[in-house]
């Protein structure tokens, strides 16, 4: 029984150490100011959300998170990689800089407010399970999922709106790896299956519009609006 | 097993329409495919009226009167769309680019496939997932017309309604551990309307607002729907019905879903959320749609409004208001997919988007000069088209409440979109024609595909077919008290 106490003690560390560097990579995602930096974070998150997947899996005798695990690893940090790095053109390597909305000091300091709003959202429901990876895995999700957010609106380039969009999901799964480690398979299949098709249709979408538009900083397409 | 069927046609059209075998082959499969799809949806609808409860395999695809209703609904849009496009498409596209008309039909088949999994599928997780689709599938026919409009408001459309998904998945998933925490059940509408006082109230509020808020953005609620009028618009128009007509109402559907689980913790306040929900979205659209200067963003925006008014219906509460929303479900599904057909005409006849550069239609081109009259009736409201009837139901049913505050809100927005809505379609009937150039005549198709999708409109304004009501009751039942 003390044992099976350490493990789990252990296991929970482990998994809230994934957490706090995946809280810190979606910092990260708000504050990057490369393009290609940014994808190679996004692919260290996804690695992280497929850590925790696999810890939890390993508590749970799960099969199906391993399967959540490896999934994930070959799908965002291997496929959407390549897509993504496909999508950006030589234009943006040049340029390197994103501008962006509101300047980085004052992300971070929104992005701080937004993970404590994350929490305040979260601790009502943290009563809820004796399990101890839910305190850890159900307000970090729901924080990298509000970092997403802002990510994709304070950008103006495509593909970090992309890789905003794809993070948030991140931040769904990573909560969702905790709170319903038991979803059907096939569900998890779709669910991963689909993110790809994201990245693809996004990816397909931002080549057009460079091709017809000649730019990819879409916060900048401002022709329709209302009256 | 007829549900298997409605995902399998269209997955099936959709292959077959990129064979390259002369320029009917595609949308010739197309009509077909709509056709049957449209009476495997019939017989559906049929058998849930008689009380029984369609099940293709059990706890993942089966639909009961509501899902049936939708299904319907999707598969008629469906149709008349597709023989619309059958006189539409081969106008705007360049002859000699044969290959863009058949990308053309795959794509609507496969976005008419993910719309028929919405009402169809029954777990939950997999709803998400066809709801999610039913985005990434009509990204491309957006942006068809590749004008750098048409790209903007594809990425728009992408952009935020994959933000709201992204909400909703974590909605989904509280769900799912609620369930967990409650007991074994099947993770289904049924499953989770049954388990739902077994789940912890504060989980399920946090998940009913995730989803809200996430679906809520697809379905076009303001203060989310900023990406829906430009989608809306760009368009090629028998996609527009079928995104304005049938897209966001059948996501509200996954919405409403929700609300029979939620009886279960009162303290949530669900019939609240819709009701400020819906008449935020109804007073917000009515008072854009004074301004708006382009005739298909005008149609777009009455949907923004229908929205509202559906939510608003289904948060009044009791079976006349439910009986009420499903029926302006309904209404606004056929009733919008006409104005978009009309409104497509009208492109063809004038050649231009613009309110301004269309005067005296009526003289013109009769055809679309009768339909957008009739089509901008229909949807405004003014008896005897469908659209009054349910409008007036709901108005009734909040009166019999005592809801008389929110009754008078929504009858005010709904008299000033009226006035939105018709005044434009006023100017651009009547009044002296304008010399305008790039003129089309419209052909045979896009007259039937009027005339079809005009005889529901007309039909339930006059008269509700006796198992259409019930099917209609059965809906309104599904959503609880």
């Amino acid at each position: 029984m003390a044992e099976l106490n350490m493990t789990l003690s252990v296991l929970t560390k482990l998994d809230a150490l994934a957490g706090g560097l995946f809280l810190l990579t979606a910092f990260g995602l708000v504050a990057m100011r490369q393009v290609l930096a940014s994808l190679n974070l996004f692919v260290l998150q996804s690695i992280l959300l497929a850590a925790s997947a696999f810890i939890l899996g390993y508590q749970h005798d799960s099969i199906h998170l391993y399967a959540v695990a490896g999934i994930t690893l070959a799908i965002k940090a291997v496929l959407i990689r390549w897509l993504l790095r496909r999508t950006i053109s030589q234009e943006i390597y040049a340029r390197r800089e994103i501008s962006q909305v509101l300047n980085i000091p004052t992300s971070l300091l929104l992005s701080v407010a937004l993970m404590i709003l994350a929490y305040f959202i979260a601790s009502p429901l943290l009563s809820l399970g004796q399990e101890p990876f839910i305190k850890v895995n159900l307000p970090i999700g729901l924080a990298a999922l509000l970092l997403g957010a802002y990510t994709v609106m304070v950008r103006r380039e495509a593909v970090p709106q992309v890789i905003g969009i794809l993070a948030m999901e991140n931040g769904a799964f990573f909560a969702g790896v905790a709170i319903a480690p038991d979803l059907p398979l096939i569900a998890e299949l779709a669910a991963a299956f689909d993110v790809l098709i994201i990245a693809l249709v996004m990816g397909l979408l931002t080549r057009r519009i460079h091709e017809r538009v000649g730019t990819t900083a879409v916060g900048r397409m401002t022709s329709l609006k209302e009256e | 097993m007829e549900l298997i069927y409605l995902l399998i046609i269209p997955a099936l059209a959709s292959g077959l329409s990129l064979i390259p075998a002369g320029k009917k082959w595609a949308p010739a499969v197309t009509i077909l495919g709509t056709l049957a799809t449209l009476i495997l949806a019939w017989g559906a609808a049929l058998r849930t009226v008689r009380g029984e409860e369609v099940v293709a395999l059990v706890n993942w695809i089966s639909c009961d009167s509501f899902g049936a209703l939708m299904a319907l609904l999707v598969a008629f849009v469906g149709f008349t769309a597709a023989i619309f496009s059958w006189g539409y498409m081969e106008k705007i596209v360049a002859p000699n680019n044969p290959g863009k008309i058949r990308r053309y039909y795959a794509r609507y088949n496969l976005f008419l496939l993910s719309m028929l999994a919405v009402p169809i599928f029954s777990q939950v997780a997999l709803v998400w997932i066809a709801v999610e689709l039913t985005t990434l599938l009509s990204v491309f026919l957006v942006s068809f017309d590749n004008t750098p409009e048409a790209l903007e408001a594809a990425w728009k459309y992408v952009v935020l309604t994959c933000m709201g998904a992204a909400f909703a998945l974590l909605g989904v998933l509280m769900l799912y551990w609620g369930m967990s925490v409650s007991g074994p059940a099947p993770f289904t509408w049924a499953g989770l309307t049954g388990a739902s006082t077994r789940v912890p109230p504060a989980l399920l509020q946090a998940a009913f607002l995730l989803i809200l808020i996430g679906f809520g953005t697809k379905a076009g609620l303001v203060p989310l729907h900023t990406w829906l009028p430009d989608a809306h618009s760009q368009a090629p128009s028998p996609v527009c019905a079928l995104l304005s007509g049938v897209e966001t109402t059948t996501v509200l559907y996954a919405i409403l879903r929700l609300l029979p689980i939620l009886k279960a913790a009162p303290s949530i306040n669900a019939e609240k959320w819709f009701l400020a929900f819906g008449l935020l979205s109804v007073g917000a659209a009515a008072f854009l749609l004074i301004q708006v200067k382009d005739y298909k963003r005008l149609f777009a925006l009455s949907t923004v409004e229908h929205m509202g008014i559906i939510l608003v219906a289904a948060g009044l509460g009791g079976s006349a208001a439910h009986y009420g929303a499903t029926f302006q479900m309904v209404s606004h599904a056929l009733t919008k997919s006409f104005c978009f057909f009309a409104a497509g005409s009208t492109l063809l006849a004038v050649g231009n988007r613009d309110i301004s550069a269309v005067r005296g239609l009526i003289r013109t081109s009769p055809v679309a000069g009768v339909a957008l009259l009739l089509g901008g009736l229909a949807i405004a409201g003014a008896p005897p088209f469908a659209v009054f009837l349910s409008e007036f139901s709901i108005l009734r049913a909040g009166l019999a409440n005592g809801q008389y505050l929110i009754i008078g809100l929504l009858t005010l927005f709904i008299v000033v979109a009226f006035c939105g809505v018709l005044s434009p379609i006023n100017r651009m009937v009547f009044g002296n024609p304008v010399e305008s150039s790039g003129k089309q005549k419209l052909d045979s198709a896009n007259i039937l595909a009027l005339v079809l999708s005009a005889i529901p409109v007309i039909l339930l304004g006059l008269y509700l077919p006796g198992p259409f009501a019930e099917l209609l009751r059965l809906a309104a039942a599904s959503l609880g008290r």
